[in-house]
Formats: structure tokens, C-alpha cells, sequence
């Protein structure tokens, strides 16, 4: 890559969301904002690299993009008055905010919860996280003219309903942070378990955007313990990554995994937020979700070998999660540290309680046929791999699965 | 900015019917607070009555145009800033009507 071309790509990752933002804040239009900073990048390409990168990039980007805006608000206006109106910017009386930042304001409007949680991935992807629709729409595995409708759509109940461009309130800013968590914690699943048949099995597009968007809410809002637990929870899962896929495609299950592969870089910011969020709940902040998912993978991730893993903690913090949140899904996790102190019998017969609610989770399959197997029941450990398979959508965990069944004597 | 409020009830599972007091109070502060333009109650949907003059004679016909276990039963009509303040009084509005609440703008 030309140094051009690769200050293009990193003014891309760093001044596309600011630009997005700046713009929908000064014309209160997401689509012209969009199209308009999309104009922008198209200029920079075209004139950079005879021009050279200018001083400040992202000045550069923000006053070219506000023209490509007024010209098409101009031609707009020509063509149909009546649509001055509806482009006017609509200044909302605003108390000084807690948090004064445009990106902050376009997250929180994407991320609305009077959107579709569908519509609120693929507009956040698009608008602040700067992706094409053709990467959105392979992402999710979805027609490009669909997803191309479903933001439009979203786009146009925003202007419609007037959704505001707007940080909330601090009284309803930790129900809406906790919204646009769940946001960037599906991108980030989805990227690290990416389903479908042609798909690869880990998207490193979706993880790393997940994990840049969590890093700029991090910045904004630096005393959000959860938000802090997010990101951790992500690093802690990206550090695996390359270690997680053997070369022919598998998954590689964390007792097979090469510890050494992992990325002690990622850990080690991992962790050290981990210790943050402990020394917070010391001081008697009880921790969210992500914040014990972030302590478990820590726990982890500390191990140099499977054997040298703290199950009796991972137990302690599962069951701390399990009071949170009382789902299955968790239960069922928390049968796997189970298996590792209390043997696999223990843990089946507590897997074995959650069948009329995961019959249709290909974990809860995966899980029982690792248990059966351990228990030496072959026959019924083959039914569940069975199971398992034909409900897994990820290749990797698919080819895995088989392997382990057909392994079975 | 202007929203229509519908207040949904369910045929089969119907809201409590004892709502009247604290919906008059929930509109004394609507009013107070400027954000009240309307309301109004509804008859049930068996009173309807559905107009077609689109053809070369009008045909009355009796009952709703949709027949469903979930009809309107009421309707509002808001003035507010944004989408999130209109929200915020209708989560108040299915607590104090014991119903659901539909949020629309006008155009």
C-alpha cells in the first residue's frame, strides 16, 4: 500500500464517523450527511495522491464534505421548495450534555431503541462505523438491495418520527449505553461465529469494527465499568482468534488450543481493564455482565495451560452472573466449569434440566455429546453430535463437531 | 412536532377497566405541561360503521374495516419536541391506561 492510499484508509477508520457526525449535526439530515462524507473520501482518492494528504486530514474531509452538502441542499431547493423545509435543521433545545460529542450523539441515534435491532446494526455499521453496503449486506448474509432498503427505512423513520440527534439524558443514559452495547456486542458475535455455509468462519471485519466502535464509546464515556467490561470481554476473545481456527478450517476448542499463538498484546490491555473493574467492585460498584464475562475470559486467559485453569473461579463467577441473569444459556456454561470440578456426571444431569428450553441451541447438543462422550455413553454422545451438527450454521464448528463424532469408538 | 397516540386494547385479554380516574389525571398534566392537543375514548368497534363511495354509489357497511383481537380503543394527540419525549409519556400512558400504546407521527 502507497502512503497515500494508506492515509486514506486510516482517515477512513478515524474521521468517518467524525464526519458523519459533524455534518447530521449541522444539516440534522442522516442521508445527506452520509452522502455527502461518502463524496468526501471519493474527492480525497481521486486528489490525494497527486495534491498530497493534506495537513489535517480530517479538516480537509469535514469542509469538503459540508460543501458536497450545501450544493445538494441547493439543487434540492431549486428543484422542490417545499423540501427546504423538511431538510431544515431542527436545532432541539439541549441542556449542556454530559458527554459534548458528535459521534457520541450519531451512536446514540443509531443505536435508538424504537429501531429494529436489525436496523440498528446495519445503520451503525454504515454510519459510524463507515462500512459499504455491499460489506453490510455479506455480513449478514443478506440481499445488497435489502439491506440497502432496510437503512433507508431506518433512515427515514428517524427523520419522520424525529428521532432526536442527541446524548440522553443522564437519567435515561445508562438504559440507552446498555442498548448500544447490545449493538456492538452482536456485531462482535456475529464476526467471531459468523454463520453460514460460504461464510468465513470468523469475520475479523466485524470483530475489529465491533472492538473500535467499543474503544471510541470507552473514550467517551471512560467511567462506564460495563462499557469497560465490553471491550475487555472483546479483547480478551479477539487475542484467541488466530489460535481458535486450525489452518484447515476447524474450530479449535480452548483445551486443543496453541496458548502461545494467543495475543498477548490483546490480553494484557485485557486484563489490565479486568483489574480496573475488580478494584471498582472492591470499592463496591457491582459489575454487569460483560464485566464477569470479561473476569471469566481473564480467568482464562491467565491459564498457560488448560490444566493450570481456575475452575473453582470461573464456577464462583458464573454463578455471580447466573443471579444477574438467570438464562439457559448460562446455565449452561456454568455446567461446563461444573464438568471440570465436579465431573461430567454432575454437570449432564444439570445440562440435562435445561432440554425443553436449548432443544433448539447447538451448544446445548455440543455440550451433551462432550459429557456423554467423557462418560463413555458412545451411542447417545453420537445422537447428540448429530444434533449438534445439523443445528451449528458456523463451517468451522461444523467440521469440528464431525471430527469429534467420528472419532467416537 | 405532532404524534397520534393510539391506545390498543385486546378483545381476548382486555385492559383493566377501572383506568378512568388516572387517565384524567395523567391528561390534567398532558394539558399543563403543553403537550396535550387531543383526546378522546371510543365506542366499541361493533358501532362502526365503514363508507365506500369510491364506486358510483355509496355502500354502507356494518362493523370495522378490519376485524381483529386487537382494535383502538382510544386516541391522543401529542405535541412534542422529538421522538424521545413522546416515548417517555406514552411508557407513562401504558401504565396509567393499562394498555399498549402505539406511537405515530403525523406527517
Amino acid at each position: 500500500m502507497s502512503d497515500v492510499e494508506e492515509a486514506i484508509t486510516q482517515a477512513h477508520h478515524e474521521e468517518w464517523a467524525r464526519v458523519v457526525a459533524t455534518l447530521t449535526r449541522r444539516f440534522g439530515d442522516l442521508d445527506i450527511a452520509e452522502e455527502a462524507a461518502a463524496e468526501a473520501f471519493a474527492t480525497a482518492v481521486e486528489r490525494w495522491p497527486a495534491d498530497g494528504v493534506p495537513p489535517n486530514p480530517g479538516a480537509w474531509l469535514t469542509t469538503t464534505a459540508t460543501r458536497r452538502a450545501i450544493d445538494r441542499i441547493r439543487r434540492e431547493n431549486k428543484r422542490d421548495d417545499k423540501h427546504k423545509e423538511a431538510q431544515m435543521v431542527y436545532d432541539s433545545p439541549e441542556p449542556p450534555g454530559d458527554i459534548d460529542d458528535d459521534r457520541l450523539r450519531l451512536i446514540f441515534t443509531c443505536c435508538h431503541p424504537a429501531l429494529a435491532m436489525e436496523a440498528r446494526l446495519a445503520l451503525t455499521l454504515r454510519m459510524v462505523g463507515g462500512l459499504t453496503m455491499p460489506e453490510i449486506a455479506r455480513a449478514f448474509l443478506v440481499a445488497e438491495s435489502a439491506m440497502g432498503q432496510r437503512i433507508t427505512r431506518a433512515k427515514a423513520k428517524i427523520k419522520a418520527a424525529r428521532i432526536p440527534y442527541r446524548v440522553p439524558s443522564a437519567e435515561d443514559l445508562p438504559a440507552r449505553v446498555t442498548g448500544v452495547l447490545a449493538v456492538l456486542f452482536l456485531m462482535f458475535n456475529e464476526g467471531y461465529l459468523a454463520t453460514g455455509p460460504d461464510t468465513d468462519p470468523v469475520r475479523h471485519d466485524l470483530t475489529a469494527e465491533a472492538i473500535r466502535l467499543t474503544r471510541l464509546i470507552r473514550a467517551l464515556l471512560p467511567d462506564d465499568g460495563e462499557v469497560a467490561g465490553l471491550l475487555a470481554l472483546m479483547l480478551l476473545t479477539e487475542a484467541r482468534r488466530t489460535a481458535r481456527v486450525s489452518a484447515s478450517g476447524e474450530l479449535v476448542a480452548l483445551d486443543e488450543q496453541d496458548r502461545g499463538a494467543w495475543d498477548a498484546t490483546l490480553i494484557a490491555e485485557g486484563h489490565r481493564l479486568v483489574r480496573e473493574r475488580l478494584a471498582a467492585a472492591a470499592a463496591g460498584v457491582a459489575p454487569g455482565r460483560y464485566q464477569i464475562l470479561a473476569a471469566i475470559n481473564a480467568v482464562h486467559t491467565s491459564a498457560r495451560d488448560i490444566r493450570d485453569t481456575d475452575w473453582s473461579q470461573v464456577l464462583a463467577l458464573y454463578d455471580q452472573l447466573a443471579r444477574l441473569d438467570p438464562s439457559p444459556i448460562i446455565a449452561l456454561n456454568r455446567a461446563i466449569a461444573v464438568a471440570e470440578l465436579d465431573g461430567p456426571e454432575v454437570a449432564l444431569a444439570a445440562v440435562d434440566r435445561l432440554e425443553h428450553r436449548l432443544a433448539d441451541y447447538h451448544p446445548y447438543h455440543a455440550t451433551r455429546a462432550d459429557l456423554l462422550r467423557r462418560l463413555g455413553r458412545s451411542q447417545q454422545s453420537r445422537a447428540a453430535y448429530d444434533r449438534a451438527i445439523e443445528l451449528a450454521g458456523n463451517t468451522a464448528e461444523t467440521a469440528y463437531l464431525t471430527r469429534r463424532r467420528d472419532q467416537l469408538r | 412536532m405532532q404524534y397520534l397516540v393510539s391506545v390498543i386494547d385486546d378483545k381476548s385479554n382486555p385492559g383493566s377497566t377501572d383506568r378512568r380516574p388516572a387517565i384524567s389525571a395523567f391528561n390534567e398534566r398532558l394539558i399543563a405541561e403543553g403537550y396535550w392537543v387531543f383526546a378522546g375514548g371510543l365506542a366499541d368497534t361493533d358501532t362502526a360503521t365503514v363508507i365506500d363511495n369510491r364506486g358510483e354509489q355509496a355502500v354502507f357497511s356494518d362493523g370495522p374495516f378490519v376485524e381483529s383481537k386487537e382494535y383502538l380503543a382510544g386516541i391522543w394527540v401529542w405535541e412534542a419536541p422529538d421522538l424521545d419525549v413522546a416515548l417517555k409519556l406514552a411508557t407513562e400512558a401504558s401504565k396509567v391506561c393499562d394498555r399498549k400504546i402505539e406511537v405515530r407521527p403525523f406527517l
